[in-house]
């Protein structure tokens, strides 16, 4: 049981640190979250190409795919490396992290000489069409369709909560492609080109007052058959694939931490509170816990063992902390910790912001209820719940 | 980066728990459970002693199997799985622990060898009231080599032939060894929640005592003897838990209540998927503890309490909702979910309770900070 890197880590580490200090700047608090949002998209697509060029992005995809064609444990020394910088990543994190891998892995050559370099040049970004009105957690009870008409295919429906829709040019798209049979059964995967016609992208105001997703609809929108991604009816097949990518690709802590909040209490002359150390102390064991559950995996994955359900444990712990950890320093500002103002509040009102944002936290990505169903049925082998819908057609039910 | 026990240490934890599950059951645990005369398993005790287990960690040169303390941490989860009825963690984590820290080379020589093949049983006696222990609390006193005073409740303090116990004389607190077969020690079996582990009560009255390091330095030593410990202790705790979750989960696919499996209604899974969560937590907290002290690192300390923070919450939520799941069943005496219920408690509050820890924690973190 060792934390050392092999040399061969330890070289490729030095060589991470060195492009990183040449070409980002490290980490200060809000620095990250200053100028607007293009600006923002801007920079991360500049950083994107950057890393690209210097061999850093998807550094385990094969070089053929323009990746690094390193290994897993190389990927994360980049991760940790990066997360010490101000690096602009999250324009990129749905598409690279998971549309882009559901491409490689259903795609023709076609597709991959088409999209991949692109999207990992930064010039194109990627949003993930899954979620509706009806369907969140039920995704598979989707009902935007897509009839078939020659070598095409007609899309109508409205898909919601698409992040990044607004900047993104294209996107992958669940449909439903035959009703009458039952729902994971008539569902076909497609890429769709977000700038064009009958595609209809409306921002969402959301409870933190910003607009990162939105609702998107399609009217008459076509598809040629050629941007199909599996078989038509394999849709839920290939969807898996892309969420299986959602559990490699986030993790992290998305906001403030135990330290943070430390740090935080002890400017304001908090810290010796006994029952706020007690928290404390729960805080620091889970994300601690977190972080050494993610070498177990890496340790795992390094063998060439597959990745099991860690990252279920980590958004349950993250975004459940996170929401307690900005409550605490909320309240332990007093009246003074309702204020947003930058200029004002402490820390750069980050609790303020993060306390906005975690509720989204706990739903975006499955929700905490979800994700224990999954540990529950796929972890612990429970039965699963029951499925009143599960032998009948999706035209039957609805 | 390798945060994972090695093939050996694998082959390691699936001999014993092997073995343990064979010749450590709840049958075993049972006997010492429901006879008040017998303070351990002895079966089982001689079998763990025939084994060298006790050694594991020892050096080959005081009498041990000189393999290390990852090997110990394994041998640790696995008697924790099985509640083994034995005074092995006494013995092992804190007085030959103690020994090695700070043990003199005559005292090493001497002991350390016993304690491998099971011809000694140490045990650590500190608590004296309710409460934190803490420089202040100490009513046993040191006078001219012999100690008098009472230290309630010592765990394994019936079995025991020697004791490591914290005093305070002239220079403070310190930590001595006593033999407590000789003259000026009397003891006394005292009940508690956990009847598969003996606890007594000492009384000191004038008994022959030997300094265990240096004279004044007895809490920051127990500190530092406590930190190998919590981590040993965190296995124990991560063994207990796992298992009542492989309980909670194989009686919820087996309970049929309304019609279906009890496990297929969620506010069971949930409970279960919330252990998992726990469990794991403890076992990632527990491998870093396992990694600081066989490594000697610096961060021990953090790396302890975390262990013993996670594992005690861990346990203890684990204990509980698992004779939540179990319903009326769980609630009967003949069930061993109480079993673990009472384990995890013992567990939690031996060499310190979580607030305890959790504190140790948050200051250890503090001065890393300034
Ligand atoms: C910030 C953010 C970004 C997002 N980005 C995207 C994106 O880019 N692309 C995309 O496709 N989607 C995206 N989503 C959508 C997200 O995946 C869904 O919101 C989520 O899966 C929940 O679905 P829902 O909102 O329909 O809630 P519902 O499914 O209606 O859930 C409502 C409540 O019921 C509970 N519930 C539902 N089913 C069960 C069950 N079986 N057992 C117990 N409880 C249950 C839920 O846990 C929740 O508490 C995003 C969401 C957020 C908040």
């Amino acid at each position: 049981m060792d934390f050392n890197d092999t040399a061969e880590e330890a070289e490729f580490r030095a060589e991470a640190q060195a492009f990183l200090s040449q070409h980002l700047n490290a980490k200060t608090p809000g620095a990250l979250r200053s100028g607007g949002r293009e600006d923002f998209l801007a920079r991360a697509k500049a950083w994107q190409k950057t890393k690209a060029e210097g061999g850093f992005a998807q550094i385990t995809w094969p070089k053929e795919m323009g990746g690094r064609g390193g290994t897993v444990m190389q990927q994360v020394i980049w991760g940790q490396e990066e997360a010490k910088f101000d690096a602009p990543t999250g324009p990129f994190a749905i598409g690279l992290g998971m549309c882009v891998p559901t491409v490689i892995a259903f795609g023709s050559d076609e597709h991959k000489k088409r999209y991949v370099q692109k999207a990992l040049m930064g010039e194109e970004v990627w949003c993930q069409l899954f979620s509706e009105p009806a369907a969140g957690s039920d995704v598979a009870g989707l009902k935007t369709k897509a009839v078939k008409d020659g070598d095409e295919w007609v899309i109508n429906g409205q898909k919601v909560w698409t992040s990044g829709a607004h900047y993104s040019d294209f996107g992958i798209l669940l449909v439903r492609t035959d009703p009458n049979v039952p729902k994971h059964k008539g569902l076909t995967m497609f890429i769709v080109d977000m700038k064009q016609q009958g595609v209809d992208v409306r921002p969402i105001h959301q409870a933190s007052g910003g607009s990162e997703f939105n609702e998107v609809y399609f009217t008459d929108v076509r598809i040629p058959d050629s941007d199909r991604l599996g078989e038509p009816g394999m849709g839920w097949k290939v969807a898996l694939v892309t969420l299986m990518n959602e559990r490699l690709a986030v993790g992290g802590s998305p906001g403030p931490d135990w330290k943070e909040i430390m740090d935080y209490a002890r400017s304001a002359g908090t810290l010796s509170d006994q029952a706020f150390r007690a928290k404390l102390a729960d805080w620091y064991v889970a994300a601690q816990g977190y972080k050494l559950t993610k070498f177990r995996t890496q340790t795992a994955l390094s063998r060439g063992e597959t990745p099991g359900p860690e990252n279920a444990i980590g958004k349950i712990i993250n975004a459940n902390h996170l929401q307690d950890i900005c409550n605490s320093a909320i309240e332990m500002q007093d009246h003074f910790g309702l204020i947003v103002d930058k200029d004002e509040a402490p820390s750069d009102a980050i609790f303020q912001e993060s306390f906005m944002w975690a509720p989204g936290l706990r739903i975006a990505g499955g929700t905490d209820e979800i994700l224990k169903n999954i540990i529950a049925e796929r972890v612990l082998g429970l039965p699963q719940d029951v499925r009143v819908d599960k032998d009948k057609t999706f035209a039957e039910m609805n | 980066m390798n945060f994972d026990f090695s093939d050996d240490q694998k082959f390691l934890r699936d001999e014993a728990r092997k073995f343990l599950e064979a010749q450590c059951t709840s049958a075993h645990v049972r006997e010492v459970l429901d006879d008040d005369s017998k303070s351990h398993n002895e079966g089982v005790w001689k079998q763990i002693i025939e084994m060298g287990w006790l050694g594991a960690a020892i050096p080959e040169e005081y009498g041990g199997l000189g393999l290390g303390m990852l090997e110990l941490c394994v041998i640790a989860e696995e008697l924790g799985r099985v509640l083994a009825p034995v005074p092995f963690g006494s013995s092992a984590y804190f007085f030959a622990e103690a020994l090695k820290l700070a043990g003199s080379e005559d005292q090493k020589q001497a002991l350390l060898p016993k304690v491998a093949d099971g011809s000694l049983v140490g045990c650590i006696a500190i608590s004296e009231g309710p409460g934190e222990i803490k420089a202040g609390n100490i009513a046993t006193r040191l006078k001219d080599g012999s100690i008098t005073g009472k230290k309630i409740p010592v765990t394994d303090g019936d079995i025991a032939s020697h004791a490591i116990v914290l005093v305070k004389d002239g220079s403070g607190e310190s930590l001595v060894i006593v033999d407590l077969n000789e003259s000026g020690v009397s003891r006394e079996p005292i009940k508690t929640l956990e009847p598969t582990r003996s606890h007594a009560t000492i009384s000191f009255d004038g008994a022959k005592a030997e300094l265990l390091g240096e004279a004044g330095n007895g809490m920051a030593l127990l500190d530092q003897i406590n930190d190998r410990a919590a981590v040993l202790i965190a296995f124990e705790q991560l063994g207990g838990a796992s298992r009542c979750l492989e309980m909670a989960n194989a009686y919820a696919k087996e309970r049929v209540a309304f019609g279906r499996a009890i496990g297929g209604n969620q506010a069971i899974k949930h409970k279960l998927a919330d252990m998992y969560v726990k469990n794991e937590v403890a076992r990632s907290n527990a491998y870093y503890g396992a990694w600081a002290l066989s490594s000697n690192a610096a961060e021990l300390p953090e790396a302890a309490a975390a262990a013993r923070v996670a594992a005690s919450e861990a346990f203890w939520f684990a204990s509980k909702e698992n004779i939540q799941t179990h319903g009326g069943m769980g609630f009967t005496w003949e069930v061993d979910c109480h079993l673990f219920y009472r384990r995890a408690k013992l567990l939690s509050v031996q060499a310190g309770s979580p607030a305890v820890w959790k504190e140790k924690l948050v200051s250890a973190l503090e001065a890393k900070n300034d």
